[in-house]
């Protein structure tokens, strides 16, 4: 590195004082020949080069091998001189219950968390911004943005020693003399339980974006609201709400992109307590196909098949958000 | 600040708060914060808590009456928990060195305009947001390189995060032009921009970035299950093994003392272990979230 910046100035010095340096200003170095621009660029090549073989091998070069999803994978072959099978790996699953059963599990949760899940860090958000005491609400956001930074194997330990029979929740229930509750490991049970960890690991950081818009709500409209008459319901009606609405929209369309989706880790880690019937989703498919099952071929093209769906389902709902008026994620 | 100013004292439009709805928002907050802190307390609790007192208790205690650090000390003499602690540090550290190294260097060169290559490059980089490669190229991939059961299957894999490269480079398009004409005018090439004036200035958005590093690779389980044996186990794949797994500690040498702690009171002790660094760093880069260093980059 220090013989890279130490010839740097000597380059610099052999123009003319006044040149514009790189990059000071657009459309000059248009004109410049390929070699002076690279000359001109060499340290910073240099230092994209470690971050751009990382994009390329671990992003496209991994990407190649979804070509795995159209072969029949003998690991003893390889992937490249296992043999093509073209689209059976495809066919076989859409005719595999199995598959179905996990997207079907996969939306289900997906949809349960979308009703469940989402309102809650804007209720949450309210209620803070409502506080006024500043010392209150900032140990109030400090303790609820907490549980996002733990890992899924924490929370999942943590609401198994809550809520299984022997757990905190139901030795106090049967000290209590009540009836004790069977959650952990009840396929019934699993779907909310799975929403309230979620919930309790990510609302509170999920209120970091609506307060953030809460906090550029101009003060004046609502003083005018309230000059007008209008109450605390319909101060939140007519302007907290329409303020925030471009918000609300952007992160329900980045949801909907993403709800083929409903962490990975979280299931992976469950699904054995209540079994592939409501336990399997997509990810975890995949997962117990390809990696566990040794199904190469066969879990790559479910894999490839949800990817495809996912980018897909981004997209779509990048152009109603545009069709709305709204932002959306990307131009 | 000036936001900070006005919700301390309520504004002369807005109407007294009815006591039933004071008292509603009360209610509100102390269940919030309750749902958040009673799992820890009592966790911690258990994990300091004697074998008599927990078995006495019907496996919880809210408060220990005689606190005693023995399953800590169990675990810490030797074993797998010593060991998963060590390798679970090493890789964070590691981990996060490397990525910030690779995300700032990338994210530097990629804010300077007119450099060869850098709109293509960025095209490039922000696409792979769009569409992951998928769970099985990606276990072909490490394979493939003979990275199984290396603990660089944990890092290189996830070395630098789309999301936290964007942040950065955000951040870095916000230093005024400027100073770096004023620095080229004084010879300064570009790595000495970058070391010198670039960095120096950026601390709060690499200490965002960095926190964000650190915690990923401490919590990270998936890829240490399926890459590594046992005896390269970080923390995580331990805890998953022994807290949500249910196997018997005592059966596989975590402590050469043998028995003398509950399983309970061990348990709760590894949850507090993988759990105390994420609380003590927590603290420090907490204050920069509220700052708008995320807000600002989630847009762009």
């Amino acid at each position: 590195m220090p013989t890279v910046a130490k010839d740097r100035p000597e380059t610099e010095a052999v123009k003319p004082p006044g040149t514009p340096g790189i990059g000071s200003k657009s459309g000059k170095h248009n004109q410049d020949s390929l070699g002076k621009r690279f000359r001109s660029s060499r340290t910073l090549l240099l230092l994209m080069l470690p971050g751009l073989a990382y994009f390329l091998l671990f992003h496209y070069g991994a990407f190649i091998g979804n070509a795995v999803a159209f072969k029949e994978y003998v690991p003893f072959d390889g992937l490249w001189r296992s043999p093509w099978v073209g689209f059976a790996n495809f066919s076989r699953m859409f005719g595999d219950p199995g598959f179905w059963h996990a997207t079907w599990n996969t939306f289900y949760i997906a949809v349960l968390q979308l009703t469940f899940f989402f309102p809650i860090p804007l209720a949450i958000a309210l209620l803070l911004h409502s506080l006024t005491s500043d010392f209150l609400r900032r140990f109030v956001q400090s303790v609820v943005y907490l549980p996002h930074f733990l890992s899924w194997v924490i929370v999942v330990a943590l609401f198994q020693q809550v809520l299984s029979d022997t757990g905190l929740l139901n030795s106090f229930l049967s000290d209590s003399g009540i009836h004790t509750v069977d959650i952990i490991g009840n396929p019934d049970a699993y779907r909310p339980l799975v929403v309230a960890e979620v919930v309790w690991k990510d609302a509170g950081w999920g209120t970091i974006i609506f307060l953030a818009a809460l906090m550029q709500v101009d003060e004046q409209q609502y003083e005018a609201a309230a000059i007008d008459g209008a109450g605390p319901w319909r101060r939140f009606w007519h302007v907290t709400l329409p303020s925030i609405r471009p918000i609300i929209v952007l992160l329900l369309i980045m949801r909907l992109g993403d709800i083929l989706s409903v962490g990975f880790e979280q299931m992976l880690l469950q699904r054995q307590s209540v079994g592939p019937q409501v336990g399997e989703v997509l990810d975890t498919f995949v997962f117990w196909q390809g990696i566990v099952g040794g199904d190469t071929g066969y879990a790559a093209a479910a894999g490839l098949f949800k990817g495809l769906v996912g980018a897909v389902l981004v997209f779509t709902a990048n152009r109603v958000a545009h069709k709305l008026g709204e932002q959306g994620v990307y131009k | 600040m000036s936001t900070a100013a006005n919700h301390l004292t309520r504004p002369a439009w807005m109407e007294k708060p009815k006591p039933l709805t004071t008292v509603a928002k009360a209610i509100a907050v102390v269940a919030v914060l309750a749902l958040v802190l009673v799992p820890f307390i009592v966790i911690i609790s258990t994990s300091l808590a004697s074998n008599r007192e927990v078995v006495a208790n019907g496996g919880w205690v809210l408060w220990p009456t005689d606190p005693t650090l023995r399953a800590y000390r169990n675990i810490l003499s030797g074993g797998i928990v010593t060991k998963a602690l060590g390798v679970s540090v090493g890789i964070t550290v590691i981990g996060t060195l490397a990525s910030l190294a690779c995300t700032s260097f990338l994210a530097y060169a990629l804010s300077r305009p007119g450099v060869l290559g850098g709109k293509p490059i960025l095209l490039i980089v922000l696409f792979t947001f769009l569409f992951p490669p998928g769970m099985i190229p990606a276990f072909l991939l490490v394979k493939g390189l003979g990275l199984q059961n290396m603990y660089a299957a944990l890092i290189a894999p996830v070395l630098i995060n789309v999301f936290n490269l964007v942040v950065l480079r955000g951040f870095f398009q916000g230093i005024p032009e400027e100073l770096y004409e004023a620095a080229r005018l004084d010879g300064a090439g570009d790595w000495t921009v970058f070391w010198r004036i670039v960095l120096p200035l950026s601390k709060a958005a690499l200490a965002v970035v960095g926190l964000f590093y650190a915690v990923s690779y401490w919590n990270a389980w998936f890829n240490a299950s399926i890459y590594l044996e046992s005896d390269h186990w970080p923390l995580s794949q331990v805890l998953r093994t022994y807290v949500i797994g249910g196997a018997q500690i005592t059966d596989t040498g975590l402590s050469e003392a043998g028995m003398v702690s509950a399983p309970q009171t061990t348990q709760m002790a590894v949850l507090v272990i993988a759990t105390v660094p994420i609380l003590v760093v927590y603290p420090f880069v907490q204050k920069y979230f509220t700052k708008g260093v995320l807000t600002g980059a989630i847009k762009s």
